[in-house]
């Protein structure tokens, strides 16, 4: 695989691609960063002429996320249409909606994996968090008969301040059912910039304790372990795969660089999408940027490890700049401060009391 | 004289063109394969309907520098290892046109 997004990334093809099909959803999680409504979604005609644009762009891997992807009526008609396209089709989604029915048709449609958001074992927490009673059941029922139908399931769950003791309760529920599951550790803005959900981000010394749980981890003393000196390898490579392998659609048609990275470069109404994702200024500065370019982070202990987020620092104000979340993983790891929280911490005296995984704290005061 | 043998694409798969290169995923064990230029004209020519040794003399042996036999010899291989993995679909007779083709071909 590192072999093949080398080569996509040489040869500047999009191998992966996610589609929000709608924003809209049946559910309404506290820490989710869209809005619910409707603002004028593309048509099924629509989706269809980018899935075509899109397979003869090279685009391999397609994911159709949301929202909820199933609120969408014609669902089933872009899958198969994507299907026949031959594309890997990855689903994200409560699957609140899927009974025996959708579950079997997914699996006829050669469907590559779904992923199901979970958050808890338990009903009181993970439907306080998703605020539909009753939605952890159906959840965790339509994972077993996506599972039964012999389709790849794994769960996701994002570590916050609600359900950070289950998580561990979740893996064991996953292996109960013989699915997989995964923990983000960190909860992002919203898209329009409203940053008033970070505080539900973790404190500090749980982050530090998932990060060292052997369950998660396969070699915590190698995960945590002080971080390397950057190389002019490291200098020289890019962040992640924003822009240079992957991107991501809106509802709306927006293309970005990834759905993590509000970096608005065309729209497929206006554009073509091969033309966006090959001369988009702003596609092209993103893959552009290399750890040398970054001011801050090129000069940080952590520049050649750490899982800095280009999208995240964009939300924070500057794509060449640090993204204060990343740094935070990067000390809960390694009890290593970044440059910039040394600077922050230089620059307000009662920095060391904040707590910096709740970066709402770290905003402007009003 | 052999039998000709069909060849055509499972519909259970992912495929995409990666340069000269063809990507193939299978949708039931998600094991990736890539194929070689040579593979992905035999690949990309596999509809079901024109036998693999036609594949060879109109697709192989007219792009590349191979004799026919050999080109033969090493396509049935090819086909055989591919049908293993459920990726292909080998019959004696002609298989229905393939689905999941479109956008396959560069």
């Amino acid at each position: 695989m590192d072999e093949m997004l080398a080569k996509a990334q040489q040869l500047n093809i999009p191998l992966n691609a996610q589609i929000d099909l709608t924003y809209r959803c049946n559910e309404r999680c506290v820490h989710c960063y869209l809005d619910h409504d409707d603002h004028g979604e593309m048509t099924t005609a629509e989706i269809k002429d980018l899935l075509d644009q899109m397979a003869a762009t090279g685009v391999f891997f397609v994911t159709f996320s949301g929202g909820e992807i199933m609120m969408r009526r014609d669902f089933f008609e872009i899958v198969e249409y994507a299907r026949s396209l031959a594309f890997s089709v990855k689903l994200k989604t409560n699957a609140v909606l899927i009974r025996e029915k959708e579950a079997r048709r997914l699996r006829e449609l050669g469907v590559e994996g779904v992923q199901i958001s979970i958050y808890s074992h338990r009903p009181e927490v993970h439907d306080a968090i998703t605020k539909m009673p009753g939605s952890l059941s159906k959840s965790v029922e339509a994972a077993r008969l996506l599972h039964s139908e012999g389709l790849r399931v794994t769960f996701a769950n994002v570590l916050m301040t609600e359900n950070s003791a289950d998580y561990q309760a979740v893996r064991t529920l996953a292996a109960e059912i013989g699915v997989k599951s995964t923990l983000d550790p960190t909860v992002t803005p919203m898209m329009d910039g409203d940053r008033s959900i970070l505080k539900l981000n973790v404190e500090r010394s749980q982050l530090q304790e998932v990060f060292r749980d052997p369950l998660l981890v396969k070699d915590v003393e190698e995960f945590c372990a002080p971080p390397r000196s950057a190389t002019e390898f490291d200098l020289d490579s890019p962040s992640c795969s924003a822009g240079h392998t992957g991107c991501y659609v809106s509802p709306y048609g927006d293309v970005y660089p990834c759905v993590q990275f509000p970096l608005p470069c065309g729209n497929v109404r206006k554009q073509k999408f091969a033309d966006i994702w090959r001369d988009s200024p702003q596609m092209n500065e993103v893959r552009s940027i290399r750890l040398r370019d970054m001011p801050s982070c090129s000069q940080c202990a952590h520049g050649a490890t750490c899982t800095r987020c280009p999208g995240l620092a964009y939300m924070e104000g500057n794509m060449y700049g640090p993204s204060s979340q990343d740094c935070e993983k990067s000390y809960a790891r390694t009890g290593i401060a970044s440059e910039n929280l040394k600077r922050r911490n230089a620059a307000s005296p009662s920095f060391s009391s904040l707590n910096l995984v709740q970066i709402q704290g770290l905003q402007p005061t009003q | 004289m052999s039998h000709p043998r069909y060849v055509a694409r499972s519909t259970a798969i992912a495929a995409r063109p990666l340069g000269d290169e063809m990507m193939i995923m299978s949708a039931t064990t998600s094991t990736l394969f890539t194929l070689n230029e040579v593979a992905s004209v035999i690949w990309q020519a596999a509809d079901g309907v024109t036998p693999l040794d036609q594949i060879v003399t109109t697709k192989i042996c007219t792009q590349f520098d191979i004799t026919p036999d050999l080109a033969l010899k090493d396509a049935e291989a090819l086909v055989e290892d591919l049908a293993s993995h459920g990726i292909l679909l080998l019959s004696d007779k002609p298989l229905p046109p393939t689905a999941g083709s479109r956008g396959v071909a560069p």
